[in-house]
């Protein structure tokens, strides 16, 4: 039926710009440092928790339920959570190992994941059971009729695809036409010309590595806004979902990522709804792409064939 | 006081000692090249100048500050561009970014601009084509591109690595006639290059690195007229 694939269409929209918001982050530090920095989807899962957790103890409760007041507020506190413990991962954690052989980092980045879920579960002990995220946004579905059925739209998910593509939008923009996103490039083709021409490599990486934890911390809580349950595997989950994208979008592409994240939502979604095995094999789709993608045009979707690196 | 004076340099890459006591001194408003044998260590000299390597021992002075502790792009701050060998161009970007970006540390808009304007007059098929993709172009054109980069920070001293490398030799002519206005409009250059003959014949002086180190000095033509110099290094120049 037409409505029940438009229905899947919008869920795998919804899912698909989340992954796309967190994948940046991926695509961005990789194309600047060439790391696929693995404890990503850990700083996604922080901003949820940290969100959450401001919500608890700072929100007054007289405004707790004035959504226009607290989801701005639960965004900032998100998007801030995570910078801060981005910024601290790379000085202490990666930026040690700029020179080291590529697979240091690599293996840094599963132990700051470790690290960051254990620093979440001093907080929550209880973190793998799900914990309740605050409904801070309208509750409820738009029922769009389509033919003989309907389309339900919840309005927390066009929140989702609202602001995802705005804010990837607002970042393509930045670093395509910015003087600093200029710079960001320039550092991501060749460092030392970079150098030459006086950036300073190390701004440039912790500005990266902040524009994608604020992404990061964003998508962390309009996920709990959406769900209305969190639980301390969600940034392992969607970060492999991330970074599945990433690759599938060409990593190290801004764009890519975007798609590459519609894409997997969709799959996941329309696989589930029509492929055989139904929805517990959906997430066998996504890794189906994957591979098929790898095998035909390996460099992702927008990825390019020549890399210029330092 | 010399305006750049590089004293004892020795450079190395783990173990290997690529520079090993380089002496030379470049006065202001000079055009000065190091010239010598492919490996000799010149383009580890400016590498080392500009702050992408750090000497293991000896000194480099600008205006009588040592600079060799610095950062490469507090160096560039300083009045110091360099146009590294192989030209290494943002291959991905447009023509124009390119040249922002070798303006990158400076924010008078209007005075960029009025730069950018001055690129294209001295190259102006990098005008014709600013929306292009450096990758894109021809060996000289991209050399041009790469001095116009290395200018958009108004250097006071320019470094040019091998910048005849790959050209053509009427390219060659109009890269070194572009130097010679650059030294007439006041900037100080210093220019490492394979082809001795042309170097020599607009330097007014040079150096002869051989093997890490400073063996010979003296004007331009003072090495031309030099039996030492024809015989190593003017053999194939002097034969075209």
């Amino acid at each position: 039926m037409l409505s029940t694939f438009l229905s899947q269409v919008v869920n795998g929209l919804i899912l698909g710009s989340l992954i796309g918001l967190i994948a940046l982050g991926y695509t961005m530090v990789y194309g600047i440092i060439q790391l696929i920095n693995f404890a990503h989807g850990e700083i996604f899962m922080v901003g949820s928790y940290g969100g959450l957790a401001m919500f608890t103890y700072l929100l007054p409760t007289a405004i707790q339920n004035q959504w226009w007041f607290a989801l701005p507020l639960l965004l900032i506190a998100g998007a801030a959570i995570a910078v801060v413990v981005a910024v601290l991962m790379e000085r202490f954690a990666y930026r040690p190992l700029r020179n080291a052989p590529r697979l240091a980092p690599l293996i840094t980045a599963l132990g700051v994941s470790v690290a960051l879920q254990e620093a979440v579960r001093v907080f929550y002990p209880n973190a793998t059971a799900a914990v309740p995220f605050p409904k801070v946004f309208v509750e409820g579905t738009l029922a769009i009729p389509i033919g003989d059925g309907i389309v339900p739209i919840r309005y927390t998910g066009m929140l989702i695809i609202v602001v995802s593509l705005l804010l990837a939008f607002a970042l393509n923009t930045f670093v395509n036409n910015s003087r600093m996103g200029r710079a960001m490039r320039a550092t991501s083709q060749d460092r030392d010309v970079a150098r030459l021409m006086g950036i300073n490599p190390d701004r440039v990486i912790v500005l990266t590595f902040v524009l994608g934890a604020a992404l990061a911390g964003v998508a962390g809580i309009l996920y709990g806004a959406d769900l209305g349950l969190i639980n301390i595997n969600i940034g392992l989950q969607n970060g492999l979902f991330a970074f599945t994208a990433a690759v599938l979008g060409g990593i190290g592409n801004i764009k890519g990522a975007v798609a590459g994240g519609l894409v997997i939502g969709l799959v996941k979604t329309l696989g589930g709804q029509y492929l055989p095995g139904g929805t517990p094999y959906d997430y066998v789709w996504i890794f189906v792409v994957l591979i098929a993608v790898l095998v035909f045009r390996p460099q992702g979707f927008f990825g390019e064939t020549e890399r210029v690196r330092a | 006081m010399s305006f750049l004076q590089v004293t004892d340099l020795t450079v190395a890459y783990g173990a290997i000692q690529a520079v090993r006591g380089v002496t030379f001194s470049v006065e202001r408003g000079q055009i000065v090249s190091l010239i010598g044998s492919n490996g000799a260590g010149k383009t580890t000299t400016l590498r080392t100048i500009s702050g992408l390597l750090r000497p293991v021992a000896g000194t480099v002075l600008l205006d009588g500050k040592p600079i060799h502790a610095l950062p490469a792009h507090e160096i560039l701050g300083l009045g110091v561009a360099h146009s590294p060998e192989g030209r290494r161009l943002f291959a991905r970007m447009t023509v124009e970014e390119n040249l922002r970006l070798g303006a990158y540390t400076r924010s008078d808009e209007p005075g960029i601009l009025a730069d950018l304007d001055r690129v294209y007059d001295l190259f102006p098929v990098l005008g014709e084509r600013r929306r292009n993709k450096a990758g894109l172009f021809s060996g000289g054109e991209q050399q041009m591109l790469a001095i116009g980069r290395a200018l958009m920070s108004r250097p006071k001293l320019l470094m040019l690595d091998e910048p005849s490398m790959g050209l053509s030799p009427i390219m060659t002519q109009k890269i070194f006639s572009t130097v010679r206005e650059l030294r007439s409009e006041g900037t100080t250059v210093l220019l490492v290059e394979q082809n001795a003959l042309a170097a020599l014949a607009l330097s007014d002086h040079a150096y002869v690195i051989d093997l890490g180190r400073t063996t010979l000095s003296g004007t331009g033509h003072e090495l031309l007229a030099d039996p030492r110099v024809q015989e190593a290094y003017l053999g194939e120049g002097v034969a075209n």
